[in-house]
């Protein structure tokens, strides 16, 4: 009864969008102040329809109603309850109500708190996210619907994918989507400006925040799947290139390129259709990455079904969100009058040269993600395009985007003066020579020549943002007190942007840690055995065998050592999972902030006639790699800090009332 | 920097095609070398790949096939799509759901002796799961009698 009152509800919340995308967007036209204030009650009837859809799936799998379909594949009565309700999402139906739940919740936002938005940009902002509603209510009933009965019900449901039984999986999407779904309302305001055909500081500050919270949230998703690649699939990992993985991280970058032009759009008043332009592009890349990873033409543990039906409704629905948006950016773009102008070395001149350079390292991503599909479509042959590809292109064009990072924030608007800013970052040059001559020379081993100059990079970024914050306070020029009291009054946007290139510097410093100077030990030990590696002690004291919820667990021990100091102990596990019967790798790591020791078991050697206990053991000395993670959630904070400016918290100012006459109105026809 | 206006433009116009033709080149140049090409067994019955090549190969561990050396750590096992089969040796961890019987997908080169020797076998996700580059060689190989992908 509950699924059928979800599945009603469902129903309900598609209609309520298809009102809602109709009647107010005509009332918008014809200037009809009644159809128009529909809007916003139909979007918050909406969210409540899907409110309870929602609901009435997570309880179906709370209880385990393995009458339900969805429930009976994703759920089995033995897991842990976390994962039952994390199972809600865990398969590719429910995942589908999580997106438009979240999808309903932004717009209900807009329709509650947007009171200082201009009454028809409201209503068609909030148009346009129904009719992504529609597309997806309707993909959703139509290709795949999660509260399909089985008859009869089946004793036990066939359990989660057991990779998915993790903490890390179980957050992950959400965040995901949180990202994903808020590039939507940029994307649903930048369709909304193209209708009206005027786009001006006061938009770019309502887009903004927008950006921001996907942006964050996108941030912190894609920062939590990759921690749980690194210890869940036992491989020292963090980041393999998968298609599944790029199609996460090019929105990232298409939205990182927006924020920063959002950020001259709303301040200079120019860049305008290039950040509508973005807008639409992000969420199309957005979209396109679930349509990769929805529809089953990328192999991975996302992957959830290969119905060639659901395939081709996403990709229907993206050839008509993608084309129709472009082809009114096409229309109305023009109309679109450029603002101030700036001289190339400026703050403007920076953020501009940030977005081609990260557009382009987008389009890099995209073709390597994308190259082996259109082969393979074209009879050219089966390839992959692997990490070695993305590490040539995408690597060094992420070079002067860090070099330009610590610059930008130095050059003042419209002119600038580029040997004054660069003299100012003096520190920052020192430090980042010293780090790479550091770098290069305490390494023993042979090391990649990028991966000193790769350390320095960081170092000059991280530096770098801390003097340009040194500078808003002036720090050292004044009493200790009075530069206190300027820190206190910095807008918290200047923090937000401190924060987040600082986590980037980190994550950078990271990646080229782990990838350059980690070691790697591939042994067979027996109980008793102790390895050395990088100073430490690795003794194996043997394997137990114990039971979880729903697997049966192999647990190693190791106990480390360092100079005969005890560090830590180690558990690293194999997990079988009894209902699907896999196995899983839980490596077990101990980080010391600087760097993380890590350890795997792959398997008994009992199966190969040698019955002494011994296995066949992975353990991974991998420097700097928590940075990354450490980085990615400073960046994620940094983001929030900006998004509490109280500017953007009390809203845009009014638009102003002498507006240039450059912009025509939209025509009433 | 006093420009005008068009050459203002001119300036970013000329950065984003230098970005553009940077990107180009790398993207070219990293294709020439990192493109990584699927066979199966019978694919390689038919044509020679170049020695030194990296690709990949695919098609089913057969039954029976997987043996560990001495030093605990090198396996060696049989890839076949059951018209033609491919030895294939491999040192390192084996993916969690690595069995005889099942789809495997590993990347590496060939040596002078036919022998593939593999540096990495891919890791896959589910028990029922059949790489579909495997399941398509297989029904090429008129061993699939399938409609759809086994799933």
């Amino acid at each position: 009864m509950i699924a059928e009152i979800g599945h009603f509800a469902l129903i309900l919340a598609f209609l309520t969008a298809i009102v809602q995308g109709s009647l107010p967007m005509i009332g918008a036209h014809r200037g009809n102040a009644a159809w128009m204030a529909l809007a916003r009650p139909a979007s918050v009837a909406q969210l409540l329809f899907i409110v309870v859809a929602f609901a009435a799936l997570m309880y179906g799998f709370v209880v385990s109603d393995f009458s339900i379909k969805n429930v009976a594949d994703n759920s089995n009565s033995a897991m842990p309850m976390l994962y039952k309700v994390s199972s809600t999402w865990g398969s590719h139906e429910g995942s589908l109500v999580l997106w438009v739940l979240i999808l309903a919740l932004f717009g209900a936002i807009v329709a509650v708190s947007g009171g200082n938005l201009p009454p028809s940009l409201r209503t068609r902002v909030l148009g346009v996210q129904a009719w992504i509603a529609v597309g997806f209510l309707s993909f959703s009933l139509l290709t795949s619907n999660p509260f399909l009965r089985l008859d009869p019900a089946p004793l036990d449901g066939r359990s989660l994918n057991p990779l998915l039984q993790d903490p890390g999986m179980a957050y992950h999407p959400p965040f995901l989507y949180v990202g994903y779904v808020g590039f939507s309302m940029a994307f649903s305001f930048a369709v909304a400006a193209l209708i009206e055909g005027r786009v001006d500081a006061a938009w770019a500050r309502w887009v903004r925040p927008w950006t921001l919270a996907a942006w964050s949230f996108l941030t912190l998703g894609i920062g939590m799947g990759s921690w749980w690649a690194y210890y869940e699939l036992g491989w020292g990992g963090f980041w393999f290139w998968d298609p599944v993985e790029n199609s996460s991280f090019m929105p990232w970058l298409a939205g990182t390129a927006l924020l920063h032009s959002a950020i001259v759009c709303e301040k200079r008043n120019t860049l305008k259709s290039w950040t509508i332009l973005l807008a639409i592009v992000t969420f199309s890349l957005s979209l396109l990455g679930t349509f990769l990873v929805r529809s089953g033409v990328l192999t991975s543990v996302h992957a959830f079904a290969t119905d060639p039906a659901r395939g081709a409704f996403i990709l229907g629905f993206l050839i008509l969100v993608i084309g129709g948006s472009l082809t009114l950016y096409a229309i109305r773009a023009p109309l679109l009058k450029g603002g101030g102008l700036f001289a190339p070395i400026s703050r403007e001149g920076a953020l501009v040269l940030n977005n081609l350079l990260l557009t382009t390292a987008c389009a890099t991503v995209f073709l390597g993600t994308l190259y082996p599909l259109f082969l393979d479509a074209l009879g050219g042959g089966k390839v992959s395009v692997g990490p070695p590809f993305f590490n040539a292109t995408f690597g060094p064009l992420m070079v002067p985007v860090i070099a330009i990072a610590a610059i930008g924030p130095l050059l003042p608007w419209k002119r600038a003066d580029l040997a004054g800013a660069i003299g100012r970052l003096k520190l920052a040059l020192v430090v980042a020579l010293a780090v790479s001559f550091l770098a290069w020379y305490l390494t023993t081993g042979s090391v990649p020549s990028w991966a000193p100059i790769g350390m320095g990079l960081a170092a000059w970024l991280f530096i770098g943002s801390l003097v340009e914050f040194a500078e808003r306070i002036k720090l050292f020029r004044m009493s200790a007190l009075k530069s206190w009291n300027r820190a206190r009054h910095l807008p918290r946007s200047a923090y937000g942007m401190t924060m987040a290139h600082c986590g980037v510097a980190l994550v950078l410093a990271g990646i080229i840690g782990s990838q350059a100077w980690q070691v790697e030990t591939i042994r067979v030990m027996a109980p008793g055995d102790s390895v050395e590696m990088a100073g430490y002690e690795f003794a194996f004291r043997g394997v137990r065998q114990l039971k979880g919820p729903n697997y049966n667990i192999d647990r190693g021990e190791f106990v480390v050592t360092r100079g005969g100091v005890p560090v830590t102990r180690l558990f690293p596990e194999k997990r079988f999972y009894t209902v699907q019967k896999t196995l899983t790798t839980e490596a077990a790591i101990h980080t010391t902030w600087i760097a993380d020791l890590y350890v795997a078991i792959d398997e008994s050697r009992a199966a190969a006639g040698e019955g002494d206990g011994s296995w066949s053991i992975r353990i991974y000395y991998n420097p700097l790699v928590p940075w990354i993670w450490l980085g990615a959630v400073i960046m994620m904070l940094g983001g929030l800090v900006s998004l509490s400016d109280r500017r953007l918290r009390v809203g845009a100012p009014r638009r102003a009332k002498s507006r240039a006459p450059e912009i025509p109105s939209p025509q009433p026809a | 920097m006093k420009l005008k206006r068009k050459h203002r433009r001119l300036v970013f116009v000329v950065a984003g095609m230098t970005s553009l033709l940077i990107a180009a080149g790398l993207v070219l140049n990293a294709f020439e070398d990192n493109l990584v090409f699927f066979y199966s067994p019978s694919d390689l019955a038919e044509k020679t790949v170049p020695e030194g090549r990296r690709f990949r190969l695919g098609g089913l561990v057969e039954e029976g096939s997987v043996k560990r050396l001495a030093d605990g750590l090198t396996v060696e096992f049989i890839v076949t799509d059951l018209v033609a089969t491919v030895p294939v040796t491999y040192r390192g961890p084996l993916p969690d759901l690595f069995r005889e019987g099942q789809g495997v997908v590993t990347e590496g080169k060939m040596d002078a002796g036919g022998l593939f020797v593999a540096d990495n076998v891919l890791a896959k996700h589910d028990e029922n799961y059949m790489p579909p580059e495997v399941a398509e060689a297989l029904r090429a190989a008129g061993q699939w009698q399938g409609e759809t992908d086994p799933q």
